[in-house]
């Protein structure tokens, strides 16, 4: 009778996760797949042809324009995160300690939340105005005497796509921070004060260690986010500037699928090493 | 013991008030300047005020196909909605015990959030492609979305199972109940307003996506793809006028399912059971 019972809840399992894994077999298995074997193909200016050669990987691996891209996605990706990460923080833990009533958290909680439910291409387009030649913020500049002239890398530069980054990604950080400083006990808050901590002693000795995992999980998102992108890089360096995303949708542009094909797994692979690391830290599903 | 508010509590109010205008000053930025005057540009000043541009939205041959991309959009967001609620839930459950593969499954799942979607895009493109299978958005399109609203539904059910009290499943079994009985009638109404949230995540997930719809939509776009388009050659304040109208659509959409989530807790605390309050 248990063995039955055991038999016919494994089952049930299965059958519940069917759905899933049927999703993810057929549109990221297969596809992963058939990136990896397309990456061994060969590419005429036309067409693909199944092969199995490494001239895709050679290419991409003896070019210098590689390295100096990876070492620029790394770049982005370093400098947006350290930016999220300090902004996200700062909200979070304003949201968690600072406000008092369950009403207003939830609410100014929602007030951050919800830019990312609108689309990221409007938010991108709308820096436009903003950064412009004759934007708002040269403009108030030229008005306050700082500039004499409008400043030209404010938009189309890489400093426009930090900002963009950090103005659509920021709310990844918030959340899962928020979230773990919200489960943090208030008494241990009041131990350290009756301990004798400064605030900025229960910061760095309470509640830092104790947000770690949202941290690490809101990291994630964003050094993902940022290292996959391409349409960010694209439209706010006014395609000045390339990361390897782009160089996986040039790639495509030109109907050379197997370049953009081994183009993607080094970049997967990247992408898996830098997250496994990160996944030493922390377990994620025990922090939901 | 109400105590006094302290600096910090007003040097990190101001960061946070200068966070939020940070997140909707650009926004309210083209919402005031797509109400440009037929001469106006693409930056202040304002030359005059007027409904110009978004006149100009209605006239079919002035841009391009946005209406029909915009119902492409609404019917994707739809299907992707509902099928990321039954799918979430049903996998929701079943992990609540290990079951053989359970801890791949998981993996596939993070997987699935964290590959750059272009691969995505690019993977199921060319499977499409060596099939001779025409690339659609009700087919391509609709499987890759689910790989970005599914992990986000999965989570928010984890994170509602996590928080889940088991003695009302446990009463509900005690009673007789069989275990189909027991998740229709005992779980699936305290996690309901939960439900709200994945259903938000699925459509507003999918009327946004862009990079994986981008190989995969076929010869009719969706809304982001059109507006993309528009990016690189349409440069009057239209741009702004679409960008408005939609994102004040996803912010009626935002409110519609925040107040239903709001008043079916309500509801239920009315009923006297507070379970699976969360913030989630």
């Amino acid at each position: 009778m248990p063995l039955k019972r055991s038999f016919s809840n494994a089952l049930a399992a299965w059958l519940m996760a069917s759905p899933l894994a049927i999703v993810l077999a057929l549109f990221l298995v297969l596809p992963i797949a058939m990136i990896v074997v397309v990456s061994f193909w060969g590419a005429t200016e036309f067409s693909i042809y199944p092969a199995f050669k490494l001239d895709n990987y050679e290419f991409l691996l003896r070019s210098s324009v590689t390295y100096s891209v990876f070492l620029k996605t790394f770049m982005f990706t370093v400098i947006s995160w350290a930016l999220c990460l300090a902004i996200g923080f700062t909200v979070a833990y304003f949201l968690a300690f600072h406000i008092r009533t369950q009403t207003w958290q939830i609410v100014l909680f929602l007030v951050c939340t919800v830019p990312f439910l609108t689309s990221n291409i409007i938010r991108m387009i709308s820096w436009v105005p903003f950064l412009g030649r004759n934007g708002i913020a040269n403009q108030t500049l030229m008005s306050m005497g700082i500039i004499d002239e409008p400043l030209e890398w404010l938009l189309f530069s890489d400093f426009a796509v930090v900002l963009a980054f950090v103005h659509l990604y920021t709310l990844f950080m918030v959340v899962p921070i928020f979230n773990t400083m919200m489960r943090i006990d208030k008494s241990l808050l009041e131990a350290a004060r009756d301990a004798g901590a400064t605030g900025y002693q229960t910061l760095t000795n309470v509640i830092l260690p104790l947000t770690k995992p949202g941290i690490m999980i809101g990291s994630i998102f964003v050094v993902t986010l940022v290292m996959g992108d391409f349409i960010t890089v694209r439209f706010m360096s006014g395609s000045q500037s390339a990361n390897v995303g782009r160089l996986i949708s040039n790639d495509v542009a030109l109907l050379r699928y197997p370049s953009a094909a081994a183009t993607s797994v080094v970049l997967l692979i990247t992408v898996l090493i830098v997250i496994g690391i990160m996944l030493r830290f922390v377990n994620i599903r025990k922090e939901l | 013991m109400p105590e006094q508010r302290g600096r910090s509590f007003y040097v990190l109010a101001a960061f946070f008030a200068l966070f939020i205008l940070f997140l909707y000053g650009p926004t309210i930025t083209i919402a005031i300047l797509s109400f440009q005057g037929p001469k106006g540009g693409l930056t202040f000043p304002m030359n005059g005020v007027s409904l110009h541009w978004f006149y100009d939205l209605f006239e079919q041959q002035a841009v391009g196909d946005i209406w029909g991309s915009f119902r492409r959009s609404l019917g994707l967001g739809l299907m992707v909605m509902v099928t990321t609620v039954v799918v979430s839930v049903m996998g929701g459950l079943a992990f609540r015990k290990r079951f053989a593969g359970s801890g791949v499954l998981f993996y596939l799942v993070i997987t699935s959030l964290i590959i750059p979607s272009i691969l995505i895009s690019l993977g199921v493109g060319l499977i499409f492609n060596q099939l001779d299978l025409d690339v659609h958005w009700t087919t391509s399109g609709f499987g890759s979305q689910l790989t970005w609203t599914l992990p986000f539904g999965l989570l928010i059910m984890f994170a509602v199972f996590n928080r889940f009290d088991k003695t009302y499943e446990e009463a509900a079994r005690d009673l007789g109940a069989t275990s189909w009985q027991t998740i229709r009638h005992v779980v699936l109404p305290i996690i309901a307003p939960s439900l709200i949230g994945v259903a938000l995540f699925g459509f507003t997930l999918s009327y946004d996506e862009f990079a994986r719809t981008l190989l995969t939509a076929g010869s009719y776009n969706t809304l982001p793809l059109e507006i993309f388009g528009m990016t690189t050659n349409v440069t009057s304040p239209v741009l702004y006028a679409l960008g408005t109208l939609t994102t004040v659509f996803s912010l009626v959409i935002i409110a519609v399912f925040i107040l239903s989530a709001w008043w079916l807790s309500r509801k239920r605390a009315h009923a006297g059971n507070d379970a699976g309050n969360g913030l989630v």
